[in-house]
């Protein structure tokens, strides 16, 4: 996705430090000082992770820390929520993935 | 130990948190965002005036007050719990306990969601992640989206977007269901609309609002209501359509929509897939008070405040010793008005403490009038029966708490 570079009222955005990061092994640029989920967003990237159980797709919802579904695993910390945490130089972002369903795996092999 | 704890750094926390040190308290500002500012850092609309409200840089400018009367603001901390514990609060936090004799609780709103099928494919966001995604973080949100759900803050965000040059292909309403209520009633929605009328979006609204209060006009206004809509500066604004599902494998691709009647209902036959790389659901906002809640505030549903509210007083003053609220918490209304009563529980808070000699009454009484003032003046309104909500909170707390020498009124939780 684009970054608004000029904006009308707001002005032009101001230069930042550009540092990499790396998300599920793939290295991507960021601006300092801000979130992942608008740093993967400038990088064209909107899912997040998958749902544990189901396996489907999701991304960011509310954007500001009240809905949980944006989970992150950052530097081996599971459930980061990516629209709340400055990303790093260096930092490692793994998608949430979908849990093994032992019950459900059972059920199917019958 | 900080005398005070600010838990929230939006206009409320930040203007309470200016008024407490400004009076000489010792005051700490927790919040969960990047940086201070909350909900005001993502506003931007023009005042009637034809000034432009800049959130940034209004933030920036409490901000640099704070700092400048040394408030010590720790952002990126999340409160989980709030409890008292000889006689201080213990506000339990991501990184640690902090303990204080004095607590403001200024958390704010959040949006309430509508679900409907597809709606937690990635692209997929509500009205206000784009918001904050666009002026704050200043990163498009996708090429060309759709809104679900026609409101007034759909209509200020839609504005945002449109100026960081984002195509809003149009606006509908959600399926009538018993989530969604009368968002999804065009006749309940073109009611909201109309009372919102001085800051309509459209000359037609501005226009309706004088000949359809009475609703047999209503009735054949929406009967009548453009099938392509009403264009809202160039994005049709579509009152009988709904959104049905939203389409997509790995991200949002469309939305399928279908025609309804006045009162909602959808017309069979009439569904069309629309393209659309996003979608924001705008199902309007409640006072995000859970701290409030677990810390044992008694809670009161007030519709016109956009929810269940903790008790407080016009002062800002919950029934529990040392705990004070301000902003959204205490019902959905605009920054200004959460600035002017984060300034009221401030002074508030100084007064209870014993600071201000002489004069604390005087400003206290000041700033609550000034409350009144300012929600007076809004620019933008988020319930037309705002006053009535007020008063009837107030009515609340006189029978419940001010009258504390009537033998049959409950003491001050202490
Ligand atoms: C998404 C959204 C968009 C809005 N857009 C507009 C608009 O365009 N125009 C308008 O007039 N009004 C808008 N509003 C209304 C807005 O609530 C008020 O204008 C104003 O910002 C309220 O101020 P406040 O200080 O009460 O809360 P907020 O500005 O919401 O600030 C609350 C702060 O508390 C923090 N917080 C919350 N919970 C915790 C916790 N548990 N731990 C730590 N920190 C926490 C948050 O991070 C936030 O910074 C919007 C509201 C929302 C939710
Ligand atoms: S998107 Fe809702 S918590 Fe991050």
């Amino acid at each position: 996705m684009t970054r608004i570079i000029d904006h009308p009222i707001l002005g032009k955005l101001a230069d930042r430090e550009i540092i990499t990061f790396q998300f599920d092994g793939n290295t991507y640029e960021a601006y300092e000082n801000e979130t992942i989920a608008a740093a993967l967003l400038a990088n064209g990237i909107r899912k997040l992770r998958v749902h544990e159980g189901s396996g489907t797709p999701r991304g960011i919802y509310c954007n500001i820390g009240h809905c949980m579904e944006c989970r992150v695993t950052v530097n081996d910390q599971a459930n980061v929520r990516a629209c709340l945490t400055v990303v790093n130089k260096n930092m490692i972002v793994e998608s949430g993935k979908q849990h093994p369903n032992i019950f459900k795996r059972m059920v199917e092999q019958r | 130990m900080s005398d005070v704890i600010v838990i929230g750094g939006g206009p409320a926390g930040l203007a309470g948190a200016i008024a407490c040190a400004s009076s000489g308290l010792n005051v700490t500002i927790v919040d969960e965002f990047i940086k201070p500012g909350g909900r005001l850092l993502g506003q931007l609309h023009q005042e009637p005036s034809g000034e432009w409200w800049n959130g940034i840089k209004e933030s920036e400018r409490l901000h640099q007050e704070a700092r400048k009367l040394s408030v010590d603001i720790r952002c990126g901390v999340s409160v989980y719990n709030l409890e008292k514990e000889n006689h201080l609060w213990n506000v339990y936090t991501n990184s640690g306990t902090l303990t204080a004799p004095f607590v403001l609780v200024a958390t704010g709103a959040a949006e309430y969601p509508i679900p409907l099928p597809g709606w937690t494919l990635p692209g997929v966001m509500s009205i206000g992640a784009a918001q904050v995604m666009t002026n704050v973080h200043r990163v498009q949100v996708g090429k060309k989206g759709i809104i679900i759900g026609a409101n007034i803050l759909a209509f200020a965000i839609l504005n945002e977007l449109q100026l960081a040059g984002i195509t809003v292909d149009r606006i509908v309403l959600p399926e009538r269901n018993q989530i969604s209520q009368k968002a999804g009633e065009p006749e309940e929605v073109m009611k909201s609309l109309l009372n919102a009328a001085h800051l309509a979006p459209s000359p037609l609204l501005r226009f309706g609002s004088r000949f359809m209060r009475r609703d047999w006009i209503r009735k054949i206004g929406l009967n009548f209501y453009p099938k392509n809509g009403v264009k809202v500066n160039g994005t049709p604004l579509q009152l009988r359509k709904a959104a049905i599902e939203i389409i997509g494998k790995d991200h949002v691709e469309g939305v399928r929509i279908a025609d309804i009647d006045a009162n909602g209902t959808i017309i069979a036959g009439s569904e069309t897939i629309y393209e659309a790389d996003f979608v924001c659901i705008a199902g309007g906002l409640y006072p995000l008070a859970e701290l409030t809640a677990v810390a044992g505030c008694p809670f009161q549903y007030i519709p016109e405040l956009g929810g269940h509210v903790p008790h407080h007083s016009e002062t800002m003053e919950t029934p529990l010793e040392g705990l004070f609220v301000a902003g959204n918490i205490t019902g959905i209304e605009s920054g200004k008005i959460a600035m002017a009563q984060g300034t009221t529980a401030g002074l508030s808070i100084a007064k209870h403490v014993g600071k201000g000699a002489g004069t604390i009454d005087e400003q206290l009484q000041q700033a609550v009038k000034n409350v009144r003032t300012v929600r007076q003046h809004a620019a933008i309104q988020f319930n037309p029966e705002i006053n009535s909500g007020r008063s009837k909170m107030n009515q609340l707390w006189d029978d419940l708490y001010a009258n504390n020498n009537r033998e049959d009124s409950p003491k001050k939780i202490v």
